[in-house]
């Protein structure tokens, strides 16, 4: 039996976490394991002031348990890539790892009052979107579809916390074809 | 759809290029890597990727702006992007100035990136969508696509050619059905006009004062309806050419409009007072004899010259019979694929019924009799009953009665009623199985009075 596997980092929301795994467990129907994976200063870049997504992927893909199909990492730290100022999240593409980040999905990351259920049904949305790129799916073009390309919390606001019937479908055939 | 398009990162530093490559592998883009300037006109040469990322500072005897250059080289219309960590003002308008479509500064926001791959992605769409569909016209009307062996038609197809770049006027005369509007466009696409528009009218489709203002426009308020200036063809064909089918058919009135545009490049829009130019290459069709309307005064003769400067005649296909089994395969072919049907074959009888058949409507006939072959074969060949309408549609000589005294105008009359009547009223059935258009259908059918 292979499982959907969440991986917790030291300093992230738990809440948010379980929040994540419940979500990943409906959406791809699979029984979903916690999986702590302690700290990530490791990927600290203190020029950036950001962590290494990258560095991060490796880690997981290190520590992914052998009867796991995907990892989600999880962490509360703002993730980077080289080329860009920051990303929400990043996964290998069809591949075993992907990593989400909760630090810009808090309304406070940009001034605002604290708002829970805003962070938790972000932190929903991106995890979908993260672990689609683990089972194929590409960015969608339909705006609504949790695969569509948000490049900040306005649009991740603006899309549904579920896939568009397409991507569904995709992700259907996906995941018959992986088990 | 992204998966067509290709993109190729170039950068020294792994860990620049593969991130890159990954958020926008995430996008649904094919994306290539290349660690120097040397690797990416390797991969350039290979293939043509619609975007390339290329960065400023490589080592290697090669830069970023040294590796764009090269790659112009190779594809003049390649979209690259140079990315830099230190921008400095030179640099970009160094990068600019040799021909990179953006400049953009590491790290940069995620949207900026989107967007500029999408905008480029949009306008690279819409240039293929543009490139195929001129393809497509050029290809359906070149002088190379007319499929014959027959010499008459070789030597019309070379005397095509050799006028095509010159401003003379052009007279294509020919039944129906023997692709005159076809030469016309072979004759625009092959000169230098091409690019610019091809206009085709009918001149027997529309009533007198319809056509005049079709052809030369109209002022607001110049009749009722006219709630506003319209540009007639000839505008709009100016700088192209303007294709005249069925000229024999005009008014007297409209000759004397026609003469004058022929003569000065000039007209006046209807209900108008001020003079319009225009350069727009005339070619007129027409199906019947001319010089027999000029002597018969039914045609103006100065119009005639005017028209006739170039005379190109078209054999119909009886004249040119070798051709036959050629076209009825070109034409098997490319209606299968439109169809989606698997019939590529003619048998040999069903080549002699083809061979046998006297052709009336021409090419076109033809052309539509395999259509309706193809549609009722149920198997991989064409054989000789799928052609079975062909002997119920033109009676032989052992049934047909004559009868003696009408006149040819009587016999076409009764004719076309018998077949518009056959075809419950169906006109473009009708047109096909007399063999002619149906701008020529409606013209005799008005010409007759017949009821419909």
């Amino acid at each position: 039996m292979k499982y959907l596997y969440v991986g917790v980092t030291e300093e992230v929301d738990r809440d948010a976490a379980r929040r994540v795994a419940a979500r990943v467990e409906t959406a791809f129907g699979g029984p979903v394991r916690e999986l702590e994976l302690g700290s990530v200063e490791f990927a600290f870049d203190p020029a950036r002031g950001q962590y290494a997504s990258i560095a991060i992927l490796e880690m997981a893909l290190r520590r992914c348990p052998e009867d796991a199909r995907k990892l989600l990492a999880v962490t509360g730290r703002d993730l980077y890539i080289p080329v860009l100022t920051f990303v929400f999240g990043q996964a290998q593409l069809g591949g075993r790892a992907g990593v989400v980040s909760v630090a810009r999905l808090a309304q406070e990351f940009y001034g605002l009052a604290p708002d829970r259920e805003i962070l938790l049904e972000r932190a929903d949305k991106e995890a979908l979107h993260e672990t689609g790129h683990m089972f194929g799916l590409v960015h969608c073009a339909e705006r609504r579809c949790a695969m569509s390309l948000a490049t900040n919390v306005r649009q991740i606001d603006f899309k549904d916390n579920a896939f568009c019937p397409q991507c569904a479908a995709r992700l259907r055939k996906q995941i018959g074809d992986q088990v | 759809m992204k998966t067509h398009w290709q993109i190729l990162v170039v950068d020294d530093e792994e860990v620049m290029c593969e991130s890159l490559a990954a958020w926008l592998r995430e996008d649904g883009y094919i994306v290539d890597t290349a660690a120097s300037g040397r690797e990416a006109i390797e991969k350039a040469r290979q293939r043509d990727y619609a975007i390339y990322f290329v960065d400023l500072k490589m080592p290697g005897g090669m830069d970023g702006i040294e590796t764009m250059m090269q790659i112009r080289k190779l594809h003049a219309e390649a979209s690259i992007i140079i990315i830099t960590a230190y921008a400095t003002v030179d640099t970009a308008i160094t990068a600019m100035k040799e021909g990179a479509q953006e400049y953009i500064v590491k790290p940069c926001n995620p949207e900026e990136i989107s967007l500029l791959v999408s905008r480029i992605i949009k306008v690279k769409n819409l240039q293929r969508e543009n490139t195929i569909l001129r393809k497509k016209l050029t290809r359906q009307y070149s002088v190379h696509d007319v499929i014959s062996k027959n010499a008459r038609m070789h030597e019309i197809l070379g005397l095509a050619k050799e006028v095509a770049s010159l401003p003379s006027t052009v007279l294509i005369q020919g039944e129906s059905g023997t692709g005159k509007e076809l030469i016309a466009r072979a004759i625009h696409n092959a000169g230098e006009r091409a690019s610019k528009p091809f206009v085709a009218v009918s001149c027997a489709a529309l009533a007198e004062t319809l056509l005049e203002s079709e052809l030369f426009g109209h002022e607001k308020g110049a009749f009722t309806g006219a709630t506003a200036q319209k540009r007639g063809k000839f505008e709009l064909a100016d700088g192209g050419t303007i294709f005249l089918d069925e000229i024999g058919d005009i008014s007297p009135k409209l000759q004397v409009d026609l003469l004058r545009v022929l003569q000065d490049r000039t007209f006046y829009r209807v209900g108008g007072t001020e003079e319009v130019r225009v350069d727009a290459r005339v070619v007129a069709a027409t199906h019947v004899n001319l010089q027999q309307a000029v002597a018969e005064g039914r045609f103006r003769d100065d119009l005639y010259y005017r028209l006739n400067v170039i005379e190109i005649r078209l054999p119909p296909l009886r004249e040119r019979r070798e051709d036959i089994p050629l076209l009825a395969g070109h034409f098997l072919e490319r209606i299968a694929r439109e169809l989606g049907r698997d019939v590529s074959e003619i048998s040999e009888p069903a080549l002699g019924v083809l061979m046998d058949y006297n052709w009336p409507g021409n090419v076109r006939e033809l052309e539509n009799a395999v259509e309706r072959a193809v549609v009722t074969c149920r198997g991989h060949e064409l054989t000789g009953e799928h052609f079975g309408f062909l002997a119920s549609a033109t009676p032989s000589g052992k049934t047909w009665a004559v009868p003696t005294g009408a006149t040819l105008q009587d016999m076409e009359k009764v004719l076309i009623a018998t077949t518009l009547e056959r075809a419950k009223g169906n006109i473009k059935e009708s047109a096909a199985i007399l063999g002619i258009d149906r701008s020529t259908l409606y013209e005799k059918i008005k010409k007759y009075g017949i009821p419909r």
